[in-house]
């Protein structure tokens, strides 16, 4: 029974534990809550992978409304894959996530930043299982107003201004997203993204139907941060509070790449995304430019939230740069390195958030020498940087494996060296914080260790687990990359 | 097809580009959020339009008309307005305690102080 009401409740769920957690008005009772229902949430999805696995695809009638009428929800093996990889990143943020927000947050805020992150996360889910276009738009904007109120709860003034700014940001790539869908419906008559594509594939191209597909991607380029569309990233991520920095690292930026997917080949099919309009010639540009410009300016700050805020923005170039290539390879790359990448950035944020919270301090200078006192910490720190770079026995070896092995198959040497170039340039950026923690000794202005804080075990928990992922999905592959490869396989053969 | 047949079309056009003129060239942090709205606005006009048969009534069922405009164009810019007027609320609340922490609303000086 419960099964065939799986797809709706990964959306119910959260949306009804939302205004609960505003009633509780309780700090610790809020985080509890929204803990276990990120736990159920987990478990449903681990259900529905195990379906999907067994019947393809499950679609699941709103109020009983049949497609292409009524709202479909819609969930195939990328769907499942993806819900797996964002509830599991909520789990293991929320889990450490108590101690961190008490000390980031207002007390008198907390209980509303955790009902802002439920409807964050109602928002994300739902833009993962929904099958209708616009109803997609509406989830867009509830996981984006929410992530605009939670990056305004910093206690650094400057985190207002990130969040206005990604506010406009973002609203005008909604606003982009929604004109495009209005031009799709014009043309078909219908707002099924399934029934969308029959209808594209049936109708001759007319440049309303191009016009949509610009608008899409432009909107789409914006909120996931596709460079040259980045610019509000590296703010929203560096004074937001420092749980919120992990999250929105760990599962935005992912969703809306995936909703890139499911548009381009989904939707659109990819036969008119890339061989009409030559528009890989533009994503690969712009994944290039991303890898390396990120890279560049990511060994060039100072704040360690800057530092992995702008190697994000190089890591979203990786997943453009496999969608980019057009092959089943690539594809397949670039959806391990977004369950990778997830993890492994995750893992460094939250470790960023330790020595943040411990220090209280962001500044690389600061930290001179101090590993000797957080061992345990930095050894976590190394681990997912290593993986970050590429190193073997790590899952980003494995990621940057598969994009090197797809781009040589499809003859673009070019992408090797810009992978290549842009491992060294990761080399130098986590290096420098390790040498500055390890090697330099420590001066007067190093930061000391905060004794009046409580010590955030639950967090050094879910560091280990994330440790432990980061190594495990770089020695046992089978379960992310067989599973990566049948996706890819479905949807270019579709 | 000449200019007028597709009025609607052009007052949106028109009004997205002023709209987007002002997200992008105002300085003062309210007046972005009122080019947002006018922005949004005109897709909530171009949506409407598209929905318009040409001599077609509301879709009531009855035996006197048999051609009826589209009325889902409707019911999705009621759900867009109400997504619209979020974002103006919340873009105007973090503007109230922008104004509170930095005394200013005007672009620049923002960027001055953050530097």
């Amino acid at each position: 029974m419960i099964i065939s009401q799986l797809p709706v409740l990964q959306v119910i769920l959260p949306l009804a534990a939302a205004p609960l957690c505003a009633i509780l008005h309780h700090r610790i009772l809020a985080w509890a809550l929204t803990l276990l229902v990120s736990l159920i949430s987990l478990c449903f999805s681990y259900m529905l992978l195990n379906q999907v696995l067994i019947e393809d695809t499950i679609t699941y009638a709103m109020g009983g409304w049949v497609a292409p009428w009524g709202i479909e929800y819609y969930i195939d093996k990328l769907t499942a894959y993806m819900l797996l990889i964002v509830n599991g990143i909520t789990v293991l943020v929320l889990l450490g996530a108590r101690e961190i927000v008490e000390s980031d947050i207002a007390s008198d805020r907390i209980y509303l930043f955790y009902t802002a992150f439920l409807l964050n996360l109602t928002g994300l889910l739902g833009v993962i299982t929904t099958g209708d276009a616009f109803n997609l738009f509406v989830f867009i904007e509830i996981a984006s107003l929410s992530s605009y109120a939670m990056i305004s709860l910093g206690r650094d003034k400057r985190s207002l201004y990130a969040a206005f700014k990604y506010l406009i940001f973002g609203t005008v790539g909604a606003s982009f997203i929604l004109i495009s869908v209005g031009l799709l419906y014009v043309v078909t008559g219908t707002l099924n993204i399934a029934d969308l594509s029959q209808q594209l594939t049936n109708t001759e191209n007319t440049p309303t139907i191009t016009t949509a597909f610009v608008f899409f991607i432009i909107g789409i380029g914006i909120k996931a941060a596709i460079f040259p569309l980045h610019l509000w990233l590296p703010d929203a991520y560096t004074y937001s509070p420092s749980i919120v920095s992990t999250f929105l690292a760990g599962t935005t930026t992912k969703v809306f790449i995936y909703v890139l997917i499911r548009f381009i080949y989904s939707l659109y099919g990819y036969e008119f995304s890339f061989f009409t309009e030559s528009f890989h010639y533009l994503l690969m540009l712009s994944a290039s430019g991303a890898i390396l410009y990120g890279s560049y300016l990511a060994i060039k700050q100072d704040s360690l939230k800057r530092i992995l805020a702008y190697s994000s923005i190089a890591q979203i170039g990786y997943m453009v740069l496999g969608i980019a290539l057009i092959t089943e390879l690539g594809l397949m790359a670039s959806l391990v390195h977004i369950l990778n990448h997830a993890f492994i950035k995750v893992g460094l944020f939250l470790a960023v958030t330790a020595i943040i919270y411990s220090y209280n301090t962001d500044s690389i200078e600061k930290l001179a020498g101090i590993a000797k006192t957080s061992p345990f910490i930095f050894a976590l720190f190394i681990i997912s940087g290593l993986s970050l770079i590429g190193a073997p026995l790590t899952s980003g070896f494995i990621s940057k494996w598969y994009l090197i092995k797809a781009s040589l198959e499809a003859d673009y040497w070019i992408f090797v060296s810009i992978i290549v170039i842009s491992s060294v340039m990761a080399i130098i950026y986590i290096g420098r914080i390790i040498e500055t923690a390890y090697f330099k000794p420590s001066v007067k202005q190093t930061a000391t260790l905060d004794l009046d804080k409580k010590r955030p075990y639950l967090l050094f928990l879910s560091l280990v687990v994330i440790s432990f992922i980061n190594i495990y999905f770089g020695i046992e592959t089978s379960l992310n990359v067989d599973m990566a490869s049948q996706i890819a396989n479905e949807l270019i053969n579709k | 097809m000449d200019i007028l047949s597709s009025f609607n079309y052009w007052v949106v056009i028109i009004l997205m580009m002023i709209g987007f003129y002002i997200i992008i060239a105002n300085n003062n942090l309210v007046k972005k959020i009122i080019g947002i709205n006018i922005f949004q606005t005109s897709i909530f006009i171009m949506f409407i339009s598209m929905g318009k048969v040409v001599d077609g009534t509301a879709p009531i069922l009855n035996d006197l008309n048999t051609l009826y405009s589209s009325p889902l164009p409707h019911v999705l810019i009621l759900t867009a307005i109400v997504v619209g007027i979020s974002t103006t609320a919340l873009g105007l609340a973090i503007i109230i305690r922008i104004h509170t922490a930095f005394g200013t609303i005007e672009d620049d000086k923002i960027q001055q102080e953050i530097k």
